[in-house]
């Protein structure tokens, strides 16, 4: 699942750029990686791909804003899923 | 009087008062002055002279709010830098304005410290980090500053009059080099009292700002709460909107900015899970806010009172629709802001009147002095005037009014690109897209987006046999532009539609993104 997100992250928002590297308890707000149009697309990406749709008052940095929250955050919504 | 004297007034007489609200941190108005104080002292003694340049090149924080006004204690001229502004852009800035001091992190040190050799610059201030003199540069933090016992924290001596400049705001211009606004303290000090007056601001007002300060509707957000004695919260961004609607609760905000971005991310919601009962008013400005945007909020929120408005960089604001007329009137910016007086000509420069398009015209005291050390560009924007001698803003936007002298915006003059409520120069782009090997032509367009107000476009002709890919051109794009000038979307043709005179047919060409996107 990190290396999807990791990819998805790579390429929609660094673009594959040289010398930016992203660790997963990095901030994505705080590295300047997300905007508030890509928090939208980072959403419809959870839907697209994990089947999990994010709650207005999920729009959290708790649940978005790393690799490892995205995890957790994910997680959680598939196991109140199932 | 200056401009910082906002924040002095506030200090004497309501001294324990929260000024500003960041993070976790709550500084009083007694707090932020003595350690402006300090700090313009600390400025002084590092070489910064009245009249001279500070970049301050941060993220909204404490210490973007504590720079201002201690570059402004010290008789300097503040100069904002959006805190994604890569090296070429910076580099460029520091050197035209001739910048004796750059106050940043230690994070952005990085790209700020190989501007600095051969430069103007006398000293660096990090707002966290340690000091020192990494390649001979003199590097100081805030907190040896602060610390520092033997810089007084009284205020240092005032030697600059109103007409002095207070910040050079760098703007997008249609030549593809940014202009630095020239805003004097009276032309700021007149833009705020105007505003306030129609906000009908108070020391019990809390305004929650998202907007970055380098763009100056953020930037007025902490003037204006400074001098009624109002609080302000900063927020970085509107990417995690619950987390800001939860802020604007918990703090029980009373205003809120907005650009239409923001709008179009907020009615996506469910809003009526957040109590909203303490918001006095929102406005909108930066781009115009759809109309259905409107109507929902309206809907929504219906004792909140939403003011349309009308600005640039230029004279900061010009019009502001009185909220009562919103219903009768959802499409107009307004009328004209107190202590102004505007007019609409045509070609010739001849007065039009209602229903007539021409250029809109500004007349007052919170006009800009001209674009720094950029002559013909000033004059071009600052023409005669009714007196002799007088030079008023000719704003390069097409407007019309109503019977009843209500503004409609119309469209630009020139081809700058109004996206998430800040300028882009097309051309700014196409030099950046240029420099790409590969590229053969390259044209940027704007096309309406629900929530960027407009996005941007990159149309590219690859060189014969280059194998381009959006994906390498929007890398390109991100490693050398702000981020809010990077291209939405790209586009590659074999070859570029063009005019009778040979120029690239942009308007044809953004007839056909829009029927594309």
């Amino acid at each position: 699942m990190k290396d999807v997100l990791r990819q998805f992250i790579n390429d929609n928002f660094l673009f594959g750029l040289q010398g930016r590297t992203l660790s997963d308890d990095d901030s994505l707000l705080e590295k300047r990686i997300i905007d508030s149009t890509g928090v939208l697309e980072l959403i419809a990406f959870l839907d697209a791909t994990f089947g999990v749709k994010v709650q207005d008052d999920e729009l959290l940095p708790e649940n978005l804003d790393s690799i490892n929250r995205l995890v957790r955050f994910i997680e959680k919504k598939s196991k109140a899923a199932a | 009087m200056q401009l910082e004297e906002f924040l002095e007034a506030s200090a004497r007489v309501a001294g324990g008062k929260i000024a500003l609200v960041s993070g976790e941190r709550r500084l009083t108005y007694g707090e932020i002055d003595r350690r402006c104080n300090r700090l313009a002292h600390g400025l002084a003694a590092s070489g910064v002279a009245r009249g001279d340049r500070v970049m301050i090149f941060l993220e909204n924080s404490v210490e973007a709010v504590l720079a201002v006004f201690a570059t402004l204690k010290a008789g300097a001229v503040f100069v904002m830098i959006n805190p994604t502004t890569k090296a070429e852009r910076f580099a460029y800035i520091l050197n035209h304005c001739r910048a004796a001091a750059v106050v940043t992190d230690a994070a952005k040190f990085e790209s700020v410290r190989q501007c600095l050799d051969g430069s103007s610059v006398k000293a660096v201030l990090l707002a966290d980090g340690g000091g020192g003199r990494p390649n001979g540069h003199r590097v100081l933090s805030f907190e040896d500053v602060l610390a520092d016992e033997a810089l007084s924290s009284e205020p240092p001596p005032k030697r600059s009059i109103d007409i002095d400049l207070a910040t050079l705001v760098y703007t997008s211009g249609s030549t593809g080099r940014p202009k630095g606004v020239m805003i004097t303290h009276l032309n700021a000090i007149t833009a705020a009292r105007s505003i306030i007056g129609y906000l009908e601001n108070t020391s019990d007002d809390v305004v929650l700002n998202v907007l970055p300060l380098s763009f100056g509707y953020g930037l007025y957000q902490v003037f204006m709460m400074f001098r009624v004695g109002g609080t302000v919260v900063l927020e970085r961004s509107f990417a995690y909107p619950a987390a800001i609607l939860g802020r604007i609760v918990r703090e029980r905000a009373t205003g809120f900015p907005m650009i239409p971005t923001i709008s179009a991310m907020l009615l996506q919601m469910d809003l009526t899970k957040w109590d909203f009962s303490h918001l006095r008013y929102i406005t909108n400005a930066g781009a115009a806010m759809p109309l259905e945007h409107i109507a929902k909020l309206r809907k929504l929120m219906p004792h909140v009172k939403i003011y349309s408005m009308y600005g640039q960089t230029e004279c900061t604001r010009v019009t502001y629709l009185p909220p009562d007329q919103i219903d009768a009137r959802p499409g107009s910016v307004g009328r004209g802001m107190p202590n102004q007086e505007h007019y609409i000509v045509d070609d010739s420069g001849n007065r039009v009147g209602p229903g007539v398009v021409g250029e809109l015209v500004v007349r007052g005291a919170h006009v800009m002095k001209g674009y720094w050390e950029m002559p013909e560009a000033t004059d071009n924007a600052l023409r005669p005037g009714p007196l002799p001698g007088e030079r008023v803003l000719h704003t390069g936007d097409l407007f019309k009014t109503d019977e009843e002298g209500y503004l409609y915006f119309v469209a630009r003059r020139d081809d700058i690109i109004k996206t998430r409520g800040e300028k882009v120069s097309p051309r700014e782009v196409e030099d950046v897209l240029y420099a790409l090997p590969g590229v053969a032509q390259a044209a940027v367009i704007g096309v309406p987006d629900k929530i960027l107000g407009s996005a941007v476009i990159a149309v590219i002709v690859p060189r014969g046999g280059a194998q381009l890919t959006e994906r390498e051109v929007l890398r390109h794009c991100a490693a050398h532009l702000d981020d809010y000038m990077v291209p939405k979307f790209v586009e590659f043709r074999d070859e570029m539609p063009t005019t009778a005179s040979g120029k690239v047919a942009k308007l044809a060409l953004c007839r056909e993104a829009r029927e594309n996107v």
